[in-house]
């Protein structure tokens, strides 16, 4: 079985949001990057089932030339091999549409849920769309029985037990898989694992981003006493009104 | 503009984030066509013209009554070719923004998620949509003829203005393979209000201990005919099922109150939560970070507070 984990490459989640130039561009001072954490699910799925049933894992990302340490690590938690696809990650068609180009002959497709970044949460069923084969999403158990997948799908107050046949594509989240920490001997093989760089097809554009803002800063907390809880309530229907 | 909103129903009533989705479409200023699928009664869908749907079209098909997003993309495609709409908009959801994923891909319009405003059309159409898991904003020029708009709650005010919608049967053909993922069952809870759509959430954290001492919380979280939530771990360690689970890599809130109890407030967990129009947290460290993202605080032991807030609440009613 052959298994393609599509990557973001995103800020680390303590990472404090600024931009810059006029507010029209992400500042990356100081800004850790990481493998998205919803792709650190599926990576981590996809290496489980190559341990238990010798399935191949490469992994693929849209980015330029600075991601490929995320990739690297990807290597070093244990995918074979790497794709680059050298181009920024402007919007979800154009990612899509990238990682659609390279993904036929793969039989199973996983990438998270969403990007920790623009949070639009749709590549999995566009990717889907793009091939013809099915997409579920928000995965959080994911078996394969011979040619049928059986998944785990969370749904707004609960989940409901999904079965599609392979080719499928998969946007994961926890439970999934626990995430895994790359170990020396994986660093090591890593640095010489192949890492293709391939050049974008075009697409048209639709979303351009313009400008970034900030969400207001929030005012001082007003403290209440543990004796006085009485106060709390008439506080949040007089004062706050949400009562 | 002509507008096609998917309005999503759960046990037989149309969601409230769906009716803010027809709000949305409404205050675009064009005509407004909602989309029903599955069985919701006659009486529910023309209550839709309420808030700005002229016409109802309603795919009545059992099959519908489960969401499978291919089957689903294939009804909101086809009813957006037959009512020659430019625009498509919906509520996010697990069933709502993968199924309009496609329907974008099909029609080679743009999609935009996550959208907290109405739009800029003072020149081209500018949209703001929440980033880093709202911890900013974006405001993005959506250039295609054809668009797919996919709101956050509360991206629009529910007022009832308009009276009520013509429903009309839609019967779309579905092919075998708009039904490839096969559903076998779904566990779901019942009449309990749901996190995504309540307007007030009580949650937990690691600091409430345990699982068995949930009741104070959900005791609280009655009183206000509230939503319950909790942090990561909580869900990790199996205390509470993980569609409660809030934050970064969990469900993202908007509530009216969000009542944090026992939560240390990491900043993954705030990018859950930093939507919410009023925050209260009751925690036993006053250093605890989550007092500076709130709006209201209380030092003290859960154990004790909880149960006098309760009180309280239901004192005041
Ligand atoms: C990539 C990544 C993603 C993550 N995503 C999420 C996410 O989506 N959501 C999330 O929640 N976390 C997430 N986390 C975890 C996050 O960093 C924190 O570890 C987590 O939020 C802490 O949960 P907590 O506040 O319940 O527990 P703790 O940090 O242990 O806090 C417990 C709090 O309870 C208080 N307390 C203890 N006893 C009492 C009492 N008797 N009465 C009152 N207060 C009491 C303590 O003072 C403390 O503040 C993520 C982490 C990473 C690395």
């Amino acid at each position: 079985m052959k298994i393609l984990v599509c990557i973001s490459h995103v800020p680390d989640t303590t990472s404090r949001i600024n931009f810059i130039d006029n507010n029209t561009k992400f500042d990356t001072s100081g800004v850790q990057y990481i493998i998205g954490p919803y792709d650190d699910y599926a990576l981590a799925r996809a290496v489980e089932l190559k341990e238990s049933s010798g399935a191949s894992v490469t992994v693929i990302n849209v980015g330029l030339a600075e991601t490929e340490p995320t990739l690297r690590k990807a290597l070093a938690i244990g995918a074979d091999d790497a794709i680059r696809i050298n181009a920024d990650p402007s919007d979800s068609y154009f990612v899509a549409a990238q990682i659609a180009e390279h993904a036929k002959g793969y039989d199973l497709i996983l990438m998270g849920r969403e990007s920790i970044d623009y949070n639009s949460g749709v590549v999995h069923a566009m990717v889907g769309e793009m091939l013809g084969i099915p997409s579920v999403s928000p995965v959080m158990k994911l078996d394969i029985e011979g040619d049928k997948v059986k998944m785990a799908r969370e749904i707004e107050g609960g989940k409901e037990y999904v079965e599609a046949k392979l080719p499928i594509v998969a946007g994961c989240q926890e439970p999934i898989a626990e995430w895994k920490i790359p170990n020396m001997r994986g660093i090591m093989s890593a640095r010489t694992k192949p890492l293709k760089v391939a050049e974008p097809k075009a697409t048209e554009k639709a979303v351009t981003h313009i400008r970034y803002d900030l969400p207001p800063p929030k005012g001082a907390v007003k403290m209440i006493s543990a004796d006085n809880v009485e106060q709390l309530v008439q506080l949040l229907k007089t004062e706050a009104k949400v009562l | 503009m002509k507008a096609l909103v998917l309005a999503e129903s759960a046990e037989g009533k149309i969601k409230k984030t769906s009716l803010e989705a027809i709000a949305y479409a409404h205050a675009l200023g064009g005509t407004v066509t909602a989309i029903a699928l599955g069985t919701v009664s006659k009486d529910e869908l023309a209550g839709l013209g309420k808030f700005g749907a002229e016409k109802v079209l309603h795919a009545s098909d059992p099959r519908l009554d489960h969401p499978v997003i291919g089957a689903y993309a294939s009804v909101l495609e086809q009813a957006f070719a037959q009512e020659n709409c430019d625009c498509l908009v919906l509520a996010t959801s697990s069933i709502g923004v993968p199924a309009a994923a496609k329907v974008a891909v099909k029609t080679g319009a743009g999609f935009v998620c996550n959208v907290v405003d109405l739009p800029d059309t003072s020149s081209g159409f500018k949209l703001r949509k929440s980033i880093y898991t709202g911890k900013a904003f974006s405001t993005v020029d959506l250039s295609s003829p054809k668009k797919v708009i996919a709101i956050r709650k509360n991206a629009v005010t529910l007022k009832e203005t308009g009276g009520v919608a013509a429903v009309q049967d839609f019967k779309p053909a579905l092919k075998e393979t708009d039904f490839n993922t096969n559903i076998l069952s779904t566990e779901k809870a019942t009449g309990e209000v749901l996190l995504p759509e309540a307007n007030i959430v009580v949650s937990g954290g690691r600091g409430m201990k345990g699982p068995e001492h949930w009741g104070i919380l959900e005791e609280l979280a009655r009183s206000l005919h509230a939503a319950t939530g909790c942090s990561k771990p909580v869900s990790d360690m199996g205390w509470r099922p993980h569609h409660e689970h809030v934050g970064q890599t969990g469900v993202k809130v908007a509530p009216q109150l969000y009542i944090a109890i026992g939560i240390s407030g990491a900043i993954q967990h705030l990018a859950g939560v930093n939507s919410s129009k009023c925050i209260v947290v009751i925690n036993k460290d006053a250093e605890a970070p989550f007092f500076k993202a709130a709006d209201y605080g209380i030092v003290g032991d859960a154990f004790d507070v909880v149960p006098k807030l309760t009180a309280a609440i239901k004192a005041a009613k």
